[in-house]
């Protein structure tokens, strides 16, 4: 088949810059085939090269005792003890999922599985952090019903629980939502899984799911901006087959266990592109593939789609030729397809042939190694305004403006329809805090958090990247687990503008330092560049995923609360208002600086909290809304009335940073503040749970309909 | 006592129920759906949740149709056992091993919640429960609304076979109807999910009397 000729449009059609196409004709020395330009606009892409980033993330602390395999791999790898453990990332899928939302978020959700599983380890959870654009907006109806119907239809079949996430809404996401999907498997350590080739003449499999033209140049278009001519790019979204994954999946675990696997990598943005320069790249070696033997879907397929197709539910592996056969029969078994492709060779070639003929030959170290990186310009964030007059406001009906808001009513529509239960180990799904999920087999529960507050990060970079990360951290620590390691989804606009870099190499310093100081390295993550319709930018979204460890005997706080209870907090209140929800949903005011994060006091807080569980009987971080909105959702849980003291709207709403609030027994309530004030911790009485209305100071409403409010206000607004 | 869960490619609960059993102390073996034989002297066939074969066609459809369904077939005709949980149930109606079909949700969505459920039936699976007991049990499904015809519900009701009915209907299943025996009371097919109530770190134990009192029934004296 005649190939296009090269042309200045076909370059630009393919995402590359000018001076990248000189650097292209540097590297080979003459000008490339159209397979060849294809694979460079694969390797070279946003999405795959990390070109505007890299410089930045290398920046991030990535390392720790814990820590068994840190960025760089297809997931991070930290230690949970006993030989065991936890395998996680986080991915976005926020083009795709704008242009076809269930299939999008499908997809989302089945390349995360992958690269759990793809290092040897069973999913055993996932979450979901989801910006949408504002409720009355015309589209965002059907992309929430789009994209939460997708990601329980990939999920709940593959079977893993969903045990937490986030749903939000903002006008600044109209043109563009962000799908986050996160997920954790458990591995044995000995037993774990990496993408380098080793030795020369090693078959190169091919497994799962036939190739077909889904997904041909997803990566390319999923690093730019978005206009009018979006529908025109649906084609390039992936279809995903959750049974498929499923069966993939078992297969792939079954087969290391025969001892054939020497290294494998799944097929994922730039599939059989991206995944044979990985495994080579990494282990030295060439690669050599013969693509009519590549299983596929359609007919009359060219090498540049075979090569550039995103293909959902496929892995490449480097096999031990001795164990063909064995590797053969699990695939057999699984009804999988299982075809040797190529071979790994000496020389640093990427060499592709199709039907005999050569439709590619590059240098393959330098497909991976020489990918463009940019210190891109960037401006710091101006300093915010300082914060106007607020007046004060009826307390219940500020907190019926909260609850009544999509962003912090229940999310019990979205997450009835992810099953958070399968596999039976399940602790706490999703609603209050952290999700938990025991180790199976064992005592040891993990905790699992995805955070973010994108009002904060745009105020103030460095402050909002640290309050995402303390968050985290708090959240963690409020069900007793100890922090362990974080994974990060970097969501922002267009890197070539200076003020989103600005955005972009503040949070960085923000995350970087509160990593560091609460020791949760990051371990693996993922960027997400031009997120931008028309030229509007998202809010600046570094979405947190976390993971903690409750060890063997350690007890897991609670968080259902009981009649009679002392409501405590811990930490300093200020009573800030800058950027806060009461300022958002009750004045619709953006406005002020983000909340100052103490990371010392961070850091002595969830200390204080995780030695003194034994007294606490439920438990939750402070964050957005306040201690009204967080002593609301702990009475509403449990069913229980709640009375606060404080009056004033900046005591019930403010959202300083490094607090817990605590509700135990009056006994127990004693002896914590005695244990604080001996640590150094401030702790106050804020008020007490019973009773069967909300009482914030002076003014107060029966739980009952605010909770019928809390419960239906959601689907109300885009249900 | 020996108990058999089936393994359909899909099947997603199936570590979860044989778990359930061992835990009752059960001698569970899993089964592949391409065998055509179950094993020696097993007592009760648990088939699990998920989504056996992708779901393809109808829930529970080309399960129906599977080597080691007709090994089913044949051990609740000798008067075996059986126990189909969620895609399990979804199994049983489609090899018509019990009455009526399970249709999609009324309100069309998967729904993941913990739902209440009244105990009616006199059988060795629910004789754990107290008379006319009420638990709750988490359900999980997209495809759990149960229909038949008023001919087949009556026989139902009359012949005391609705071994569970939600208290609260979450799917617009024809007369609350959330399991049902079959004719000789040895086949149970259900929505809700038991495996995923049996321990104290689920939550919830209302699924642990159905296990203890099967596995306990079925022992050899």
């Amino acid at each position: 088949m005649q190939e296009p000729a090269i042309t200045p449009d076909l370059i630009e059609a393919h995402g590359l810059k000018p001076d990248e196409y000189d650097r292209i004709l540097d590297i080979i020395g003459r000008e490339p085939t159209f397979t060849e330009l294809g694979i460079f606009s694969a390797m070279w892409n946003e999405h795959c090269s990390y070109k505007s980033s890299k410089l930045h993330l290398r920046t991030l602390p990535t390392t720790g005792p814990q820590v068994i395999c840190g960025p760089g791999e297809n997931a991070g790898i930290v230690d949970i003890g006993d030989g065991q453990a936890v395998v996680f990332k986080m991915e976005s899928h926020n083009h795709p999922s704008y242009i076809e939302p269930y299939q999008g978020a499908a997809t989302g959700v089945g390349g995360i599985l992958r690269d759990v599983f793809t290092m040897g380890a069973r999913p055993i959870a996932a979450m979901n952090a989801l910006s949408f654009g504002e409720p009355s907006h015309p589209k965002t109806r059907s992309l929430v019903a789009g994209v939460v119907a997708g990601v329980g239809g990939y999920g709940n079949c593959f079977g893993v629980p969903t045990v937490g996430g986030e749903v939000r809404f903002d006008p600044a996401y109209n043109g563009n939502c962000l799908v986050n999907a996160f997920a954790a498997g458990l591995v044995d350590s000995d037993k774990i899984f990496y993408s380098a080739a080793s030795g020369v003449g090693m078959p190169v499999v091919y497994l799962g799911a036939k190739t077909g033209r889904d997904g041909v140049g997803g990566a390319t278009m999923a690093s730019a901006e978005f206009d009018a001519d979006i529908e025109e790019k649906r084609p390039t979204v992936q279809v995903g087959d959750p049974f498929t994954e499923k069966r993939l999946m078992e297969a792939t675990l079954e087969l290391m266990a025969t001892g054939a696997v020497i290294s494998i990598q799944d097929m994922g943005a730039a599939g059989l592109t991206c995944s044979a320069v990985e495994m080579g790249d990494k282990g030295q070696l060439g690669i050599a593939l013969d693509l009519e033997k590549v299983p596929q879907r359609e007919a009359h397929m060219t090498a540049y789609e075979m090569m550039l197709s995103e293909s959902q539910e496929r892995m490449l592996m480097v096999l031990k030729p001795e164990l063909e056969a064995e590797a053969k029969a699990v695939f057999d078994k699984w009804d999988l397809d299982f075809a040797i492709v190529g071979e790994t060779i000496a020389e640093d070639r990427f060499f592709i042939r199709h039907n005999g003929e050569v439709k590619a030959d590059l240098p393959l170290s330098k497909l991976a190694s020489t990918a463009p990186e940019y210190d891109r310009p960037w401006e710091p964030t101006p300093e915010a305004e300082p914060l106007g007059d607020v007046p004060e406001v009826d307390a219940i009906d500020a907190l019926k403006a909260l609850i009544g808001s999509p962003n912090y009513a229940a999310k019990t529509w979205v997450t009835e329809q992810y099953d958070s239960q399968v596999m039976a180990d399940t602790a706490r799904g999703p609603g209050l805090g952290a999700g938990l999920v025991r180790v199976h087999g064992t005592d040891k529960v993990l905790a699992f958090t995805s955070d973010v507050t994108p009002r904060y990060v745009k105020a103030n970079p460095v402050e909002g990247g640290k309050q995402a990360v303390a968050e985290a951290y708090r959240n963690l620590t409020a069900t007793g687990a100890l922090p362990l390691a974080t994974t990060d989804n970097l969501n922002f606009g267009n890197p070539e503008k200076p003020a989103i870099m600005g955005q972009f190499v503040g949070a960085i310093r923000g995350i970087g330092a509160a990593c560091e100081a609460l020791d949760m390295p990051i371990v693996s993550g993922n960027v997400s560049l031009y997120n931008e319709t028309d030229g509007e930018a998202i809010l600046p979204t570094p979405t947190i995923g976390a993971v903690g460890l409750l060890a063997s005997g350690e007890d897991v706080i609670g968080c259902d609360v009981r009649e009679g209870h002392v409501a405590l907090v811990v930490g300093e209140s200020a009573g800030h208002l800058g950027q806060s929800a009461l300022l958002a949903e009750v004045f619709n005011r953006v406005e002020g600086d983000a909340p100052p994060v103490d990371l010392d006091a961070e850091k002595r807080h969830g200390d204080f909290i995780r030695a003194n569980r034994g007294m606490i009987t439920a438990c939750t971080d402070l964050s957005d809304g306040g201690l009204a909105l967080a002593a609301f959702e702990l009475a509403e849980a449990a069913g229980v009335g709640v009375t606060l003291d404080a009056s004033t709207n900046a005591e019930l709403f403010g959202e300083d940073q490094g607090r817990y609030l605590v509700a135990c027994g009056f006994d127990k309530a004693e002896e914590l503040m005695i244990e604080a004030s001996q640590a150094g911790v401030p702790i106050i009485t804020v008020g007490r749970f019973g009773g069967s209305d909300v009482r914030l100071g002076n003014s107060a409403a029966p739980l009952s309909d605010l909770a019928r409010l809390y419960r239906t206000a959601f689907a109300d607004a885009v249900g | 006592m020996k108990a058999a869960v089936i393994v359909f490619p899909g099947s997603n609960c199936d570590r979860d129920l044989a778990v359930a059993f061992e835990r009752a102390g059960a001698d569970v073996t899993r089964v592949w759906h391409k065998e055509t034989d179950l094993p020696e002297g097993v007592d009760v066939v648990g088939i699990p949740g998920g989504f056996s074969y992708g779901d393809y066609l109808r829930c529970g459809a080309i399960a129906a149709q599977s080597p080691i369904c007709r090994a089913v077939v044949r051990h609740t005709e000798r008067g075996g056992y059986a126990l189909g949980i969620c895609n399990g149930f979804q199994v049983l109606t489609e090899a018509r091993m019990l009455p009526g079909v399970l249709m999609r949700n009324a309100g069309l969505k998967f729904l993941c919640r913990t739902v209440g459920l009244t105990v009616g039936a006199q059988s060795e699976f629910t004789a754990g429960y107290g008379e006319a007991a009420e638990i709750a049990l988490p359900i999980a499904h997209h495809d759990g609304n149960y229909r038949a015809d008023a001919e087949t519900l009556d026989r139902l009701e009359g012949e005391g076979r609705v071994a569970f009915r939600y208290t609260d209907n979450p799917n617009g299943s024809d007369r609350d109807i959330a399991g049902i025996l079959s004719e000789n009371r040895r086949v149970l097919g259900m929505m809700p999910h038991p495996e995923r109530a049996v321990d104290a770190g689920h939550g919830a134990t209302d699924g642990q009397p159905l296990f203890a009192h099967l596995v306990g029934a079925l022992a050899p004296a």
